[in-house]
């Protein structure tokens, strides 16, 4: 085996070159090269981990602007509701007012026009009465030639009519 | 390869050949093919790690597969360790490269260049030592600037029991200071037992296949042809897997430094 019958001969020149090559290879290599990647990793990592948080904010903000927009959409139909129903109710009051007062005048000028017919009728009624009365007395005058005053015949026809 | 009897010979990979004598205060620091395939894996990391320093937001692929190596290390740093973990990334990430990387150049079909041979560095006990080393003063160290000399109440568990006292302490101490051997041997054993396998088996189909008696070849050689491909799937395999256990457990190691158990 050489490694075992060679060694009185190799071993300084084995440990000198191994030493020499594993000391580059130790610090330009593992302290230079190595530290530097590892720094471009821990970058990276640390660039997606602050992206991801600031896509986690942003969504959380937009989530916060659509519930408040949906809040300000639901307050400003509730608001348009309630004025549409105060005008409905303003509009069916109004309606009524106006409603009673036209009924109002319409009941007058019925009750007017009532009161004017009633009175007519009276009149009327009486101008019968008083042609009756006349007549009666015309008639009773040329059938028995009693005369009859005018109050009787009134009140003969009166009798009768009522 | 072919020894001088003409034999496929499984141990000459393993084989140290100096190509440029060195000298270092009266100690020989030949530049070796060992050398050379350190300096390859090196150069191979490099090339694997700068591909991925473009450092963009959003990665290419390349980028990708660099970013998931060093993010496993942290994953298994942080797991074992905790937070305080972060700091012996640099250590951990280098074994775990250098070995990786190591295991995998030594399964590379360099061969089929004339004169060319795949080197695996991490099969030699020389190499695997440092490592095991590095990891396990990298404990020490730790532990004794961290706690002091409170850091060997490592060897005394949580729940001892008072009459045991006199036991438990030095199979923990044991089974503490035979980490850097378990480290370094089992990574340079099981490298050294795979690649020992590969070669003897593709020495038999090359023998198999040269063999005068016609029987042989399709009796022998094909189905080692068919066995080893499997056994280089394992072996690949294995390369992943030690790399990984070596870093885990030094991970582990750390750990108990760190936070004592």
């Amino acid at each position: 085996m050489p490694q075992i019958a060679q060694i009185l001969e190799t071993y300084a020149s084995q440990i000198f070159w191994t030493l020499l090559v594993f000391g580059i290879l130790y610090f330009v290599i593992g302290r230079g090269m190595v530290s530097k990647i590892d720094a471009n990793v821990e970058a990276r990592d640390r660039k997606i981990a602050d992206d991801l948080a600031a896509a986690e904010k942003a969504r959380a903000e937009a989530d916060g602007l659509v519930a408040g927009g949906s809040d300000a959409l639901n307050a400003a139909r509730g608001e348009a509701q309630a004025k549409a129903a105060a005008a409905k109710a303003r509009g069916a009051k109004d309606a009524e007012a106006r409603l009673a007062k036209a009924d109002a005048e319409v009941a007058a000028k019925l009750a007017a026009a009532e009161a004017d017919l009633a009175k007519a009728r009276s009149k009327a009624m009486a101008g019968i009465e008083n042609v009756a009365a006349e007549a009666a007395a015309d008639i009773v005058a040329k059938v028995s030639g009693a005369k009859v005053s005018a109050a009787q015949a009134v009140t003969a026809v009166k009798a009768v009519l009522s | 390869m072919a020894g001088e009897s003409g034999k496929i010979d499984p141990m000459h990979q393993f084989q140290i050949e100096p190509w440029a004598k060195l000298d270092l205060f009266g100690y020989d620091i030949s530049f070796t093919n060992s050398s050379l395939f350190m300096l390859v894996v090196l150069g191979a990391i490099w090339v694997f790690m700068a591909g991925g320093m473009k450092r963009e937001l959003v990665p290419g692929r390349w980028q990708m597969a660099v970013e998931g190596v060093t993010g496993f290390i942290n994953n298994m740093m942080s797991s074992s360790i905790g937070p305080e973990g972060k700091k012996y990334v640099p250590l951990v990430f280098s074994l775990f490269m250098f070995i990786l990387f190591a295991n995998f150049m030594g399964m590379m079909p360099i061969g089929i260049v004339p004169g060319a041979h795949a080197f695996t560095v991490t099969s030699h006990l020389t190499v695997t030592a440092v490592l095991a080393v590095l990891s396990f003063g990298t404990v020490l160290v730790v532990g004794l600037w961290k706690h002091g000399l409170h850091f060997f109440s490592l060897f005394v568990p949580h729940g001892t029991p008072w009459w045991l006292l006199w036991l438990i302490p030095f199979i923990e101490l044991f089974s503490f200071l035979i980490r850097p051997f378990s480290l370094a041997l089992r990574l340079f054993v099981a490298m050294t037992a795979g690649h020992v396998l590969m070669k003897v088996l593709a020495g038999f189909v090359i023998n198999g296949l040269n063999a005068e008696a016609l029987w042989v070849a399709p009796l022998v050689a094909l189905p080692s042809f068919i066995l080893m491909i499997g056994i280089t799937l394992l072996e690949l395999l294995v390369c992943a897997i030690q790399a990984y256990v070596f870093a885990l457990l030094t991970s582990l190691y750390i750990n108990d430094a760190v936070n004592l158990h």
